[in-house]
């Protein structure tokens, strides 16, 4: 106790002040939210189809994140090509990109008459726009690159010499992977999965543009709230705000507790 | 050390979660302040001074700009700024105690519901709509009527039942006895134009002003319905009880009410009130 070093009052007094700050939004929102009726608001058949439909599109989002990103992540951290340096920069766009953007972008790539969602559509008459398999490709798209950096980060760091040991030992490139890299990185894998996770499950902007707004096919929950809050009804779009606020916290302190240590 | 290394990582991860979620809030209002014109010349005091605050329905942004434009010619001295969004969050914004000295609604209902709060008085019509559908440029689906959106082969796309337009659309469909099934209930009535705009949709309702703002790249189809009374928007404007500039609020409302004003509604194809 005696050695924790003290903390002088202009450090603690912003320090508080910030805290402050990030915590009274959220508190005023769960003080604000309607108890007695969050029950019939969370189960009312719209806010069920837009929490079914948000774990849906979430997951695929998900699915999508991992199963391109990572042997994106691998590239990115194991094999030097030309333009790396770009890919990497390229990947964190999405983070910044206003998710309004994001949409339209996805619009004019994907969509119908998209640069490539026009051959989607003559060749497999296959359209995202207005589908949930264009909410999961919103999603994914504003998500991915927080599996891609930290699994990114995870490869870099792993020790090489544990796999340069099982190669020397006869193993192939996919058993090492699997029997080492793996084993070392995956909390830091599954880490950057929930977090993509946790994003693709509060994504509205990049959504409602390039997939609309379709009860039950798009309308995944912070769609749900946006259009509660345009017809009043601030009490039913709070319960829902309530469902994605304590998704976060849990998805964040979990995080914290088990991979990021003490930090 | 690696770990420790991924956690920092994963720290920034997170900071940047918090940057990339707070795009989506408020991209449905944009603040235009029109460029002042630079006549310092006059001699008589003008009692119109200052900064007007002016927000407004997202339809009304083509006529109050030029507006605006007319406005800020004739008082020098004024700056108009203008916001606008959909016109409940706009109500919602006067509520939370937004600057704002005008307030015009795309529907009586949200003007009346600001009325009822105390935060508005005395609103007056200056405009109306006439729901009309739009269509890509040369009409390739062939849409004439309400009954053509029903079609299977028509990507229909309608505003939400939260916003003005999506009720008035509902009601067209009802009268009509029509049962459409759009493929997206956009959240205002400039996501259905983009939608056509853009292709992805084939048809969707709005309003004949909106059709004349995008009439480059789209074109609109004029349904019976829509001449019916019933179904037109409805444009009220009023001072907010909190109006901080009254004397340039009261001039914009008569500027909109004038025959100039007028002119400038109809060229952008709203119905006189």
């Amino acid at each position: 106790m005696s050695r924790r070093p003290a903390l002088s009052p202009a450090v603690a007094v912003p320090a508080v002040a910030a805290g402050a700050f990030l915590a009274l939004p959220l508190a005023a929102l769960v003080w604000r939210a309607p108890w007695a009726a969050l029950w019939s608001d969370l189960t009312d058949p719209a806010a069920r189809t837009a929490l079914r439909l948000s774990l849906v599109c979430s997951l695929w989002a998900t699915v999508l994140a991992v199963g391109l990103g990572l042997p994106l992540a691998w590239a990115l951290a194991r094999v030097p090509f030309p333009g790396r340096r770009l890919v990497r920069a390229l990947v964190l766009v999405p983070l910044v990109l206003p998710p309004v953007v994001g949409g339209v972008a996805l619009l004019l790539a994907l969509g119908r008459r998209g640069v490539v969602g026009r051959y989607l559509d003559q060749w497999f008459s296959l359209r995202l726009p207005f589908t949930t398999a264009g909410a999961a490709v919103a999603e994914a798209f504003v998500a991915m690159p927080f599996l891609v950096l930290t699994a990114e980060a995870a490869f870099r760091s792993a020790d090489r010499r544990y796999e340069d040991a099982a190669r020397t030992l006869g193993a192939g490139g996919w058993t090492v992977f699997r029997r080492v890299t793996l084993p070392l990185t995956w909390p830091a894998l599954a880490a950057g999965g929930l977090l993509a996770w946790a994003r693709a499950l509060g994504e509205f902007g990049a959504t409602i543009t390039f997939a609309g707004n379709a009860p039950g096919r798009t309308t995944t929950i912070p769609l749900q709230v946006f259009l509660l809050l345009e017809s009043g009804r601030l009490g039913s779009a709070l319960a829902l705000s309530l469902v994605l606020l304590a998704v976060s916290v849990t998805v964040l302190a979990v995080l914290r507790d088990r991979w990021l240590g003490a930090l | 050390m690696p770990r420790r290394a991924c956690a920092i990582v994963a720290l920034t991860v997170c900071c940047a979660l918090a940057a990339g979620a707070c795009g989506s809030g408020n991209a449905a209002t944009t603040t235009t302040a029109a460029t002042a014109t630079t006549t310092t010349t006059t001699t008589v005091a003008d009692p119109v001074t200052g900064e007007l605050v002016v927000l407004a329905a997202s339809s009304l942004v083509e006529p109050f700009e030029e507006l605006g434009r007319m406005f800020e010619a004739g008082h020098p001295d004024v700056k108009v700024t203008f916001s606008f969004a959909g016109s409940s969050d706009l109500a919602r914004q006067i509520d939370a105690g937004a600057p704002a000295d005008v307030f015009a609604s795309a529907d009586e209902k949200t003007m009346a519901a600001v009325v009822a709060a105390g935060q508005a008085a005395e609103p007056v019509v200056v405009a109306r709509n006439r729901l009309a559908v739009i269509v890509e440029k040369g009409n390739p689906k062939g849409v004439r009527t309400l009954a053509d959106l029903a079609r299977s082969d028509v990507v229909l796309v309608l505003c939400a039942a939260e916003v003005p337009c999506g009720r008035l659309a509902a009601a067209a469909f009802r009268k009509a006895g029509v049962a459409a099934e759009p493929a997206s209930l956009e959240a205002n009535v400039k996501a259905v134009v983009s939608k056509v705009t853009l292709g992805e949709a084939d048809a969707g309702i709005v309003y004949r002003s909106d059709v004349q703002a995008a009439r480059d790249k789209v074109e609109g189809v004029d349904v019976v319905e829509g001449a019916d009374a019933a179904l037109q928007a409805v444009y009220p404007v009023a001072l907010t009880t909190a109006a901080a500039n009254r004397v340039a609020a009261k001039a914009w409302v008569d500027l909109v009410r004038s025959a100039g004003g007028l002119r400038a509604l109809a060229a952008a194809g709203f119905l006189g009130p």
